[in-house]
């Protein structure tokens, strides 16, 4: 069964996930207004502008039917400022506080080698104007981190990344993610 | 190890771009409307277009204290222009660290054979261009994004019609041509072989293309979406315009649905006028700024 991912796609970084979504064998859905999220098995928070996003979020009025949509399991992987759009202060779906453009202007974006605990060889992590998590909560798993700050984390159903998998030919963790989804979507159908 | 200014991390910033829309701003106040608005961006200048054609004279880099104002003004990414080949406008713009580097026929050359080598700049660069050649030599020279130029501060939207137009078609060109076809072409184009080949492998530019010059409306920015800008700049259309606020917001709002026609209507109704407005046609050499760059 080919599962269905949507990634917003008001503003931002949707071009790219949706190329690599694609390539992992997806379905790609881009969404604009609530009734793109209908259906889908699985949706992509990218990255771009978080408050252009916010605007854009408060204008279509997709706040409601995308909080049901994660509070009903579906899983969701939100990077950069997708990372931004889940914690307490926007969409308040993951218990998380980000602290945006933590890392400087872009003069002070960059690479850099980050080890995963489920991925043997280390991820090449492009950090763009990135945030990081300030602060999380008990049930929140940290996953990788740059000078002892959070920057990938996973809760229930949601894995936060604050810098961009999909700007480069490492796909690991796209896959990681088609396979929730593929695993959530079959759970669904049985 | 860290490593900065990487090629992949100067084209993700306009990757991230993507989808939106840069506005220009003279001041701290219109960059905080700009942004409450939903710009992804803010271009910062002294004047805007439409004012640098009204008073002519020589346009130069903004003032940094303004630069800094509408730093402090927002948390949106901040760009600013230098004179092209005005390598020191854009050391001093490195040094303020603003997010990209517009090196800008808007503002007058500063020197008529070169561009910034922008390899030597740790901050982007985007660059104007009017078709593929002028794409490909300014992606040579380290550009990490690219905007078609139409022609700024007049409000009419045909040049950048004709420069994007120009630029994709090219591009689809390249991609009927055999191997020893694309040494012709890159001649012909006088861009560096090895781009002109991976863009024909490609399909598309190495770096997001956006569109810029004459974008006045809602509709105007949903037409060079359509035909393939991935982002728009819009320099005197909103702050020219009689209700700022109302239409950056609409042209936003246009820019996200730009491929619903309904949505489009929507956002273009009761917006009051559009910026005054000259024919680009109508425009004598001397005051056509996409003839600048070389």
């Amino acid at each position: 069964m080919t599962p269905t991912i949507g990634v917003l796609a008001l503003q931002g970084g949707f071009a790219a996930h949706a190329r690599v979504l694609r390539e992992l064998g997806a379905e790609v859905r881009e969404v604009r207004t609530p009734g793109d999220l209908l259906g889908l098995d699985g949706l992509v928070l990218p990255g771009g502008e978080s408050t252009t996003m916010t605007l854009g979020i408060e204008r279509e009025g997709l706040a409601g039917p995308l909080g049901d949509l994660v509070r009903a399991g579906t899983p969701v992987l939100g990077t950069c400022a997708g990372l931004i759009m889940l914690d307490r202060a926007h969409l308040g779906l993951m218990d998380i506080t980000a602290r945006r453009n933590a890392f400087g202007r872009q003069l002070h974006s960059f690479e850099a080698d980050l080890r995963f605990p489920d991925l043997e060889e280390p991820v090449r992590a492009v950090f763009i104007r990135a945030p990081w998590i300030e602060e999380a909560g008990e049930d929140v798993e940290v996953l990788a981190e740059v000078d002892g700050h959070p920057v990938a984390a996973r809760q229930r159903n949601m894995v936060v990344i604050a810098f961009h998998p999909e700007l480069g030919e490492d796909t690991r963790l796209h896959a990681q993610f088609v396979e929730r989804v593929r695993e959530h979507a079959a759970s669904r159908a049985g | 190890m860290r490593d900065e200014a990487t090629f992949r991390v100067k084209a993700g910033l306009a990757e991230m771009l993507k989808g939106g829309v840069i506005m220009d701003v003279v001041d701290a106040e219109q960059a905080k409307i700009a942004e409450d608005a939903g710009a992804s961006a803010v271009m910062a200048l002294e004047r805007v277009p439409a004012d640098i054609r009204r008073d002519g004279g020589v346009a130069r880099m903004s003032d940094p204290a303004m630069i800094k104002g509408i730093q402090q003004a927002v948390s949106i990414p901040v760009m600013a222009k230098a004179r092209i080949g005005h390598f020191a406008e854009a050391q001093v713009l490195e040094a303020l660290e603003v997010d990209y580097i517009d090196e800008s026929e808007v503002l007058t050359p500063a020197d008529e054979a070169h561009h910034i080598d922008k390899w030597a700049f740790k901050i982007p660069f985007v660059c104007g261009a009017t078709n593929l050649g002028e794409a490909l030599r300014r992606i040579g020279e380290g550009a990490a994004m690219i905007r078609s130029k139409g022609e700024a501060g007049t409000g009419d939207i045909v040049e950048a019609v004709r420069h994007l137009r120009s630029i994709t078609g090219e591009i689809r060109r390249l991609g009927t041509l055999d191997e020893a076809e694309l040494f012709v072409a890159a001649k012909e184009l006088q861009a560096p072989y090895d781009i002109v080949r991976s863009v024909a492998r490609a399909g598309g530019l190495p770096v997001p293309l956006f569109c810029a010059g004459g974008i006045a409306t809602p509709a105007d920015a949903s037409l060079v979406m359509q035909l393939g800008a991935e982002s728009v700049f819009v320099g005197s259309g909103i702050f020219k315009s009689s209700n700022p606020e109302q239409r950056a917001r609409a042209i936003v709002e246009a820019t996200t649905h730009f491929a619903d026609a309904e949505r489009v209507a929507r956002a273009s109704e009761g917006l009051g006028e559009a910026m005054q407005s000259l024919e680009a046609r109508k425009l004598d050499d001397t005051q056509v700024l996409a003839n600048r760059g070389w």
